[in-house]
């Protein structure tokens, strides 16, 4: 029953699946000045071409780059040099095309959930034509009943749920996510993988994930994008060639697992990594 | 099924009942809601009794709402015996009003019945009754005098606070320059200026009401300005990616944010503002209650004094609520956080 309604949901979402999402990051560089006066290289020669549509991982250990490399997409951030472009058109400050969130859900807490989800479209002017659509994006995250509770009323996985729908109702061409599920238990945050990945699936929306958790990054994505750090860059990129839906106990995870624990130096190849 | 609802119900209001009574008293309901009325009544006793020995010659105001008190608190006293759930406000301040009536006691006693304190400076709880019944008129007027003083004076601080305040946290170039003014000029009490502002305004009117939107000015600028500036800066990038505009983020996202901190400043405003309001009243203008009190000690009636506090008391307490009120409904997001 549930999962007819989720269906009808779904229809009723439009699909703007149209062919655009394409982000270009080229030859990227960012520098910090450190408290000496120092330069710190967070990212040095970042290339990545990432499809319309496509769900990519950035994976690594903290102080790879990989939060950097998202602001700078988001346009919170500007390179230091090289440049980044969504759909040909260069990345110059945020733009409600590219969606964020974060790990915490940073909801403003004193509007209700309704009016937090609908903050985007009243920002740009537009919220009285689309009121059905935020109702609509309330049921898509399933905090339908919710709508006039204030955020300190929410558990942890559902604020981040309301702050899903609050970037997806502006109908971003690219939704960055990150760390979304970091501060979320191991069950919801199970859940809520399932429940980004039939969102992104039903919307055709480009999404760029930013984790630490392998498995996690596996489990998602089309492709991984491995980071390492000091500077900043990317090891390696990894097709996750496995069928949706995808088991979260499949063999070639195992496979993909330990290439990735060996190019961060944390395992050996063929070498099982438990102890007896 | 509503039969259990209602034994639930009178089950929740029975346990509820006597947690108010235990927690503001040590004995049962039953002595507890008659308290009021045996105070008031042993009131009675003391002012009828006994011999007065201060000169008392108004009309007998006091004696008349004692003896009104009574028969209330006696009803009041039977009523939240025979039904507590709807006497229940009743019942939680019932040992107050027991106090304040045994306040009076002892007031009475050590003024008119034994004129242990020395008049004209400390009449007896009759005399100021006397004094508040007689000047009402006065009183009102005044009353409303000071209302309009202040709420102009506050009206037009926060009016001026509130910009400066906003500016000061937005723009980094504006805090440069206004932030000396702001260190030198705000920390000076604004009834130090009395002096040259009865000098440099055409009125004492317009004097008084410079001296009040200076005196507010300076916290809710600076609650203000530290609520914008202490604003999470994720809610920026948040609204920024969102499509917000400059001018959205500053009213719609900076604002809200900083209201807590403003509350604050808006409450410290009406605190000066009241002190600024009175001294200026006692020291130029010709009207309020500030000058009542002032005019009245210059003919030594005294009582009139403390009917004025009395009318000031429930002006200032009156207006402090409301603002309470206010805060409640602007911060409702805030319950639970909030602790004052």
């Amino acid at each position: 029953m549930a999962e007819r309604i989720d269906q009808m949901v779904i229809a009723a979402v439009k699909k703007i699946s149209d062919g655009s999402g394409a982000l270009a990051v080229n030859n990227v560089q960012k520098l910090f000045v450190d408290p000496t006066g120092g330069n710190i290289t967070a990212l040095e020669a970042v290339n990545l071409d990432i499809r319309p549509g496509e769900f990519i991982s950035l994976l690594g250990p903290s102080g790879c780059g990989k939060s950097t490399l998202l602001r700078l997409i988001a346009g919170l951030d500007t390179p230091t040099s090289g440049s980044i472009a969504l759909d040909n058109e260069v990345v110059a400050g945020p733009h409600y095309f590219r969606g964020l969130v974060f790990q915490d859900p940073t909801l403003f807490p004193w509007l209700t959930i309704r009016k937090n989800v609908a903050v985007g479209l009243d920002a740009r002017g537009i919220l009285k034509e689309k009121e059905e659509e935020v109702d609509e994006y309330i049921q898509l995250v399933g905090l339908a009943g919710f709508e006039s509770s204030y955020p300190y009323q929410l558990s942890g996985g559902m604020a981040q749920r309301a702050a899903l729908a609050r970037a997806l109702v502006n109908h971003p061409k690219v939704l960055l996510m990150d760390e979304p599920l970091g501060a979320l238990d191991a069950f919801t945050r199970m859940n809520m993988q399932d429940e980004i990945l039939r969102i992104w699936k039903d919307r055709g929306t480009t999404i760029v994930f930013v984790t630490h958790d392998i498995d996690e990054a596996i489990y998602l994505s089309d492709r991984v994008v491995v980071m390492t750090p000091r500077p900043g860059k990317i090891a390696k990129v990894f097709d996750i060639g496995i069928e949706r839906p995808r088991s979260r106990n499949y063999p070639d995870f195992f496979e993909i697992r330990s290439d990735i624990l060996e190019l961060l130096h944390f395992a050996e190849k063929n070498k099982p990594e438990y102890y007896l | 099924m509503p039969d259990t609802t209602s034994v639930k119900q009178t089950l929740i209001a029975k346990v509820n009942e006597n947690i108010v009574v235990s927690n503001v008293s040590f004995i049962n309901r039953e002595i507890s809601a008659l308290l009021p009325f045996i105070f008031v009544a042993l009131l009675l006793a003391e002012h009828t009794l006994l011999q007065n020995r201060q000169p008392f010659f108004q009309k007998p105001y006091f004696t008349w709402i004692i003896e009104v008190l009574v028969v209330i608190f006696a009803v009041a006293g039977i009523g939240a015996n025979k039904f507590p759930a709807f006497w229940s406000k009743f019942l939680e301040k019932a040992p107050l009003l027991a106090a304040f009536a045994g306040f009076l006691i002892v007031w009475d006693f050590v003024t008119l019945k034994l004129a242990l304190l020395p008049l004209p400076y400390f009449p007896s709880p009759a005399a100021v009754t006397a004094a508040l019944i007689n000047e009402w008129e006065t009183l009102g007027i005044s009353a409303l005098y000071s209302l309009r003083l202040l709420l102009i004076g506050y009206g037009l601080g926060v009016l001026l606070g509130l910009p400066t305040g906003v500016l000061m946290g937005w723009y980094p170039r504006f805090h440069y320059w206004v932030n000396p003014i702001l260190r030198s000029i705000g920390p000076i009490p604004a009834t130090a200026w009395i002096p040259l502002a009865m000098v440099a305004f055409p009125s004492s009117f317009t004097a008084s009401i410079f001296l009040l939107v200076l005196a507010c000015w300076f916290p809710i600028t600076v609650m203000t300005w530290s609520g914008i500036a202490n604003v999470n800066k994720a809610y920026y990038e948040v609204a920024r990616s969102l499509g917000a505009s400059e001018f959205y983020l500053i009213t719609r996202v900076a604002l809200p944010a900083a209201m807590p901190s403003i509350f604050v400043g808006l409450f410290m405003s009406m605190g000066v503002a009241f002190v600024t309001l009175i001294v200026g009243e006692m020291l130029g203008v010709k009207a309020g209650l500030g000058w009542f009190i002032t005019w009245a000690q210059g003919w030594a009636e005294f009582s009139k004094v403390y009917a004025a506090l009395i009318v000031m008391s429930v002006l200032f307490s009156g207006i402090i609520t409301l603002l309470f009120k206010v805060r409640d409904e602007v911060l409702v997001w805030q319950k639970g956080l909030i602790k004052w």
